[in-house]
Formats: C-alpha cells, structure tokens, sequence
C-alpha cells in the first residue's frame, strides 16, 4: 500500500480504484473519513487511516454505514470536506440518511460531501449484484461512474467541487474491477487541508417541509445535467456515422475497447463512452444515436443506461430511430460482470462474425484435458480459524438436542459455513444483523405451534453494525432464542478492520473498549462466554441455553482469528503431528471430511490423515477431536 | 527471448493467502516505473481465502488496456499452484503459451476429504505441458520451506520467472520493488528466495 500522502506531483503510479478515489480525496482536501468495512470498498477508509496523522484526517471505522454517513455529514455542516465509503449492501444501512441530505442541504459553511458506494457484480464477495446506480436518482444526488483509474481519481477531486457549489451531496460509484483492480494514475499536487470547523447555530437543516425543498433541488438538478451534456467525462471515439454505436459506461469502456480492437472493427464501430450517469446526458446521447445505424449498450448488471437511452431517444421523437439492443434484446446478460468475451460475442452476433478465442483442434484437447483433471476449489475457513471450532459445538449441540434448531446467520466469515463446504448448519442467511432479526421472529412463532429452539449468529463486528436493535426487540417481545456472537476479535473477512470491542480505531491509537458481554447482560441477558476452540464447553453451554425456556440467552464464542493472531504472535500455538499406526484413514476420515482443515488431507500413499506442513496452523482442533487419539498436539516451548 | 506482444498478458495465479497480489503489484509497478500502461484485474478479500483466486495483469506501451484479458489470450501463465495453473491454462492459455508454475499442491476441501481426486503430479505437468508452447516447473514452496519461510514462495517464483527471461524485466527491477513492500529487516531473506527461483530453472 503506497502512503498516498507522499506521491510527488505529476508521478506516474501503479493504484487500485480504491487508492486512486483516496488519492483525489487527499488532494480535494478531504479532512472527515468514515466507513464501515466491506468489499469491494474497505481500502478507501483503509488509506485514510494510513496517512491520518500526518494528513490531518479524522478517520474511522464507524459501526455502521449509516453512522459513517451521519457522522461525515455533519463535518460537511460544519464546513469540511468529507466522505462516506461503502459497498452495495452498506448504501441500503445508510440510505435513510442520504435520501434526506440533499432535501436538507449541506448548510451554509461551504462544506462538501462525497459518498462512494461500490457495487460487486458477479458478487464476488456479496450477498447479491445490486446495482446502486437507481438510487442516486432517487436520492437526488449527482452520479458519477469513471471507466479508468485515472478517472477515479480525478472525477473525486471534480464531486468535492461539485457538491461544494450546489451544497448537496455527490456520489460516486466504484465497483470490483474498479475498486480491486490496478492501473496507472498520475497524480496532481497534495496539500495538507487546514480548514477548520464550524457551525451557526442560528441555521437549521432538515428535509422538512420537503416539496419546496424537493423544487429547489429539481432545479439544482437540471442545472447539473446541463453541465453534464458538456462533461469531458463524457467521451467519443470512433468514426463519425458508425454502423454500430456502442453506448457503454463505467468497465464497459474498457471491454467495448478490447473487443472492438480483437476483431478488429475499429472502422465500423464508434465507442460513446458515459462517465455521468445521473443527471442522465440525454441530448449528448441522442446527438451520437442520431448518427448510428444500430446501437449496443454495454453496462453491468441492469439496464440502467439502455433504459435511459431509450427514454432520451422518445423524447426527441427522431424520424429514423436506430435499434438500440443490450439486455432488453438478448445481447448482453442481467447476471454477472462484463469482460472482453462478452462484447465479442454481441459484437459477432449483430456483424454476423466468427470468433474463436482458439482454434478448435487445440479446443478439443484442452476440452478433454481439464475436464479429467481440474477439480473445483470450494471455499474453507482458513487453517486454525476458531470458527471451525465453533461450527463444530454448534452441530453437534443442534445433534444431541435433537429438536432440529433453527440457525439464523449473517455476514462475516461464518458465512461460509453455507457454503457448499461448511458444516451447513444455517437455514437462512441474508444481511448484517440478519441473523439476530430472524431469530427474533422464528423466537416469536410458539403460539403457532413452532417448538424448535431458535439460534441466531452473528459476529462481533456484525453485532456491533446491526444486531443490538434485534437484540433489544428479541427482549422486549419475549422472544425464546439463543444469540451466537462468534467473536474472532477482527473484523476479518474484509481485512482485519478494528471495530468498537477491539479497544483499538482505525489508526490503531487505542480506545474504550465497548464490550458485548457487559451490553448483553445489562440488557438482562443470560449470557456465557467460552473460548471457541474449548469444544466440549462450548457445545455443553449451547445445550444449557437451547433448553433455558428463559428468553434471550447468549453465547460468545471467542477466540482471535487465527490469521489476526498470527500477524501479531508470529508462532503456532502448538506442534501438531500424526501417528499414522493410529490413525483409522477412510474407516473414521473425521478430520478430513467433517473438519474440512485446509491443514490436513487424506494421504493417498498411506491412506491415512496427513498433517499438511505448509498450511496447517497447529491450532491442534483435530487432535482434540480425533476419535482415535491419532493426532497428537504438543505446547510449543 | 522476451516475449514482445503489445499488450502484453499475464495471468498470476493461485490459492487465495499465497501472495498473488504482491506479485501482480510488483510486476505491474515495475512496468510502469519503466514508462508504461500496465492494469491488473484481480479480486480478493476474505471471502477469496483458500479459493481460487487469479490476477490478470495487461502491459501496454500503446494505451491503457482493461483488467481482464479476452480467453485464450495469455501469453505466459504463472502458476503458484499447480491444479490452480491448469484452471488459467484452461481458461487463458493457447497454444504460444507459456507457462511457469509451482508444483507444491494446496489440496481443495473437496479432496482433503477425499471426495475428489487431485491429478497426479506427473499428469498435471504433463497436462500443463502438452497445452503450452513451453513450461517450467518448481517447487517453489519446497524452496521457500528450505529457506524457513513458507510465505516466500511467490518470490521464489517470481525469481523462475526472472529466470525464464520471458520478461523484460530484470532482477534490479524486482529487487526495487521488494525495497518499496518490504521492511528492511525481511530484503535479505527475499533476495535469497529470488536468487534461488532464478537457479531453479536455470
């Protein structure tokens, strides 16, 4: 991670979309960070964090997105510049806020707000492929999308402008191969921001009384198309009446480019290249259909710009309207990301054109050759990770009771206990603090009949984001559940992020610790904390507390995520090794295929376990639990 | 010879948590540090640990090319795991590919619990081989085991890719690179993994 204070001016470097978005920040004179941690968004905040104290920033993790987005806007009233990063899922936390701020404005002090959602089509690491894009025309709030990394970086200067001058909040979208790809940015000049802050308490801000408030903005609103309509974001290349135009945006650009350049169709087909999607360039976009025979729009997801297109095209009533195709005609998917092979194959369908990435007899062999041989690689909690452990009691707990538990869960690592290589215990799993929600209604169901005990899991960042208000409505409406916190001390899955029990912020100075166990029993929780890789208590107290009729019982499963511990002790716990004469092979096959341990595997030598030296952590789990007493685990000295 | 197709494209791959993104960023640096475009397309965070994870990396004198490469366009695979190789040879590779990988398998879940069966060695090189122009293989984890230092092994590799001189790159312009990533403390250590990858195909 390069310190982006410290880029010299005019210097070439190598930035992900999310340094790039930082970058333009520091140098737009952002002094108030907040986010929640969540890919693909998290190094935004991460690089604030980085440079704080000798940029000046405030920086922080804040619990949720809707915190983030309350607490930069209120630097932006006190007249900073600010920012708020979040992934797809957290701009649905913190929309009841933003659906307001532009009503309300961002006040008199010349303040400016910048909100970053990043969205994650193909949902590499998200729960779905929302696509955000909608919601800044909802929110009234100008979008912007770039389709380079330099173009993050400089469409983030542009939007502290922007929302300085019309004080409402601007929004730019990242996305993965934005955000967690690299590129080359040439940097501009840096200078520490001194602005301080201030507040006229004579003034008020508030979305109320919203119609004329929602007149003004309306104007505001068609003054910035205006500026759009003219935006060098907005580009061209190509020839002049293109047989095809390609209307795309955001990493369209770059695929409609790669493509038109594999089949070699620079001739034929011109690239309108879209860089403000909200307020929509309407008249730019009918000036470039105007001149196409036929015309593809290439966009991720859904049919944001097509559908716009299309509107901007009736609206001018032209007398020949070109076809204009995409998702609405079948040349492009509502699923997944875009990639260069996708606008080749729409391309070869409307020119009638043969494309073969290889030729067919090399095809065939390879055909043949990876269908034999290359077998899938499903994901696995890490090595060491303590909730193996903790999935481990939870099954086994669920077994012995024997009144088939319902298993509420969320997001965090545990979530891949959903996955088709987990324990599979979870029957339903959605959102942050989800878990905790569910478990209040499944709590709730008795009257109806329902006599299955009720757990609900969530992590101790997640329990800290959305799960204390389902905790609270669990108690006050007498629901009969068990609350899981499976505590790793991190918040892991996005990068090892500090949050509110840690006792440590984003810039590592330390702080109060907030615990969730003191919370839980202030709140009148029974509550119990065990060390997740104890198994045999842990197990033991979850079949306590699923048969306590008594309300709202939580267990805290804690142990540090085995990856966090590492980085900071640097050994392993204990030598860990396997007495084949023991070891039992397919006959037992426990910790291979129950504890599914990247660490161990089946030897196809021996036919016996076999510790696997390079990845396992010796976090000793198996040989607590193997049934022969074949793995043996030892205290490090 | 160094391979001279503008763009130039990389495929770097592996497990999640074995050091892809250091090397894609290395690489990519590099070339634009000697006056380049170069883009990497990647994705990662946790949800990506232990799976299988790629980085595509696009050089370019002429413009910016996007992160993720047309299939069957790589020109050189580097595999940090040899199953992992196989999945881009099968994806990304033709038939003027080459190929550098690893041979130290990471089994997946699926075969640990013997579900699944993980190809012989001898049949991956095999496989990897007959579907490429040209193939190096290591141990590269055995190497950066040798050296204490399991975390190493991608710069082992990056050394057989030094090694290999498919790249223009040189050994002072990794060496830069590790002296920009790395505390001081842990150059010498790298530098010995590199010098090692480098001796390994040699």
């Amino acid at each position: 991670m390069p310190n982006l204070a410290k880029l010299p001016t005019g210097s070439y470097h190598l930035l992900q979309g999310n340094e790039a978005i930082a970058r333009g920040a520091l140098e737009a004179g952002v002094q108030y960070c907040a986010a929640y941690p969540g890919t693909p968004s998290t190094e935004i905040l991460t690089n604030f964090a980085a440079v704080a104290k000798e940029a000046g920033l405030h920086a922080e993790w804040s619990s949720n997105e809707k915190v983030a987005t309350e607490a930069a806007l209120a630097a932006a009233y006190a007249g900073l510049r600010s920012i708020s990063s979040m992934k797809n899922a957290g701009l649905n936390v913190a929309m009841d806020t933003l659906q307001h701020i532009n009503l309300a404005t961002l006040g008199d002090q010349n303040g400016a707000m910048l909100v970053v959602v990043a969205d994650d089509p193909q949902s590499h690491a998200s729960g779905d492929e929302e696509d955000t894009r909608w919601v800044a025309q909802m929110a009234n709030a100008p979008l912007l999308e770039p389709s380079s990394f330099q173009e993050a970086y400089e469409m983030t200067k542009y939007l502290f402008d922007l929302s300085e001058e019309f004080q409402i909040f601007c929004w730019l979208r990242d996305y993965t191969r934005l955000a967690h790809a690299r590129g080359r940015v040439q940097v501009g000049e840096y200078r520490k921001a001194e602005r301080q802050a201030k507040y006229d308490r004579t003034k008020m801000f508030t979305p109320y009384i919203a119609p004329p408030k929602h007149a003004i903005l309306v104007e505001k609103m068609a003054k910035i198309r205006e500026r759009f309509e003219e935006s060098p974001f907005n580009s061209y290349e190509g020839p002049d009446s293109p047989e095809l135009l390609i209307v795309c945006c955001g990493s369209g650009a770059p695929c409609s480019r790669d493509a038109v350049e594999e089949l070699n169709l620079g001739d034929r087909v011109g690239i309108l290249k879209l860089g403000t999607l909200w307020p929509f360039p309407s008249r730019l976009v009918v000036s470039h259909i105007r001149n196409a025979k036929r015309v593809l729009v290439v966009e991720e997801v859904d049919p944001y710009v097509e559908t716009h297109a299309k509107a901007a095209v009736a609206d001018a009533r032209l007398a020949d309207v070109p076809e204009i195709l995409g998702k609405g005609s079948g040349h492009f998917s509502y699923v997944g990301e875009n990639n260069p092979d996708r606008v080749i194959s729409a391309l070869c369908q409307i020119f009638d054109m043969d494309y073969q990435a290889r030729d067919p007899e090399y095809q065939a062999k390879l055909d043949e050759i990876t269908a034999r041989m290359v077998v899938n690689r499903g994901l696995i909690w890490c090595a060491g990770c303590p909730h193996r452990a903790s999935f481990y009691s939870i099954s086994n707990a669920i077994k012995r009771d024997g009144r088939n538990a319902v298993v509420t869960s969320d997001i965090g690592c545990y979530t891949m206990d959903a996955f088709p290589d987990g324990t599979q215990v979870t029957n339903t799993l959605h959102c942050m603090g989800g878990g905790l929600g569910e478990a209040c209604g499944f709590g709730q169901l008795e009257q109806f009949g329902f006599e299955q005990p009720v757990i609900g899991i969530c992590g101790d960042s997640t329990f800290f984001h959305a799960s204390i208000t389902p905790l609270v409505n669990a108690i006050y409406n007498k629901a009969n559940m068990v609350a899981i916190i499976l505590d790793n001390s991190i918040t892991a899955m996005t990068g090892f992020q500090p949050h509110a029990g840690t006792g440590r912020m984003a810039t590592q100075e330390p702080t109060a610790i907030v615990s969730a166990e003191e919370l839980c029993r202030t709140l009148g929780c029974r509550v119990e904390v065990v060390d997740a890789f104890d198994t045999k208590t842990s197990t033991a107290k979850l079949l306590d507390l699923m048969k306590d009729e008594g309300g709202v019982k939580v267990l805290i499963l804690r142990h540090a995520c085995e990856l966090q511990r590492m980085r900071e002790e640097r050994r392993h716990p204990y030598t860990v090794w396997v007495e084949t004469e023991k070891c039992k092979g397919d006959k037992c096959s426990f910790c291979y295929r129950i504890l599914q341990c990247p660490g161990i595997g089946y030897d196809q030598v021996t036919g016996k376990a076999k510790i696997l030296e390079a990845l396992c952590a010796e976090c000793g789990l198996c040989a607590d639990l193997c049934p022969s007493k074949a793995i043996v685990k030892e205290e490090r000295a | 010879m160094a391979i001279s197709a503008d763009p130039l494209n990389l495929i770097i791959c592996g497990v999640g948590g074995q050091g892809n993104i250091l090397l894609s960023g290395m690489v990519g640096s590099a070339y634009i540090k000697k006056g380049g475009f170069a883009t990497i397309g990647e994705t990662f965070g946790a949800a990506q640990r232990g799976g299988a994870v790629f980085s595509s990396v696009r050089v370019s004198q002429k413009r910016e090319y996007g992160p993720l490469m047309p299939e069957g366009r790589a020109h050189l695979i580097i595999g940090l795991e040899p199953l992992e190789t196989l999945r881009m040879v099968q994806k990304y590779a033709n038939p003027d590919t080459v190929c550098i990988s690893n041979t130290y398998p990471v089994v997946p879940a699926g075969v640990a619990a013997n579900r699944d069966v993980y190809p012989e060695l001898d049949e991956l090189k095999d496989a990897i081989t007959t579907l490429t122009r040209k193939s190096w293989f290591l141990d590269a984890t055995g190497i950066a085991l040798e050296l204490g230092a399991p975390i190493a092994m991608n710069i082992v590799m990056i050394g057989a890719v030094l090694g290999t001189e498919q790249l223009t790159l040189t050994v002072d312009d990794i060496q830069a690179q590790l002296q920009a990533s790395l505390p001081p403390d842990r150059l010498e250590l790298n530098y010995d993994a590199l010098s090692r990858g480098m001796k390994a195909v040699a």
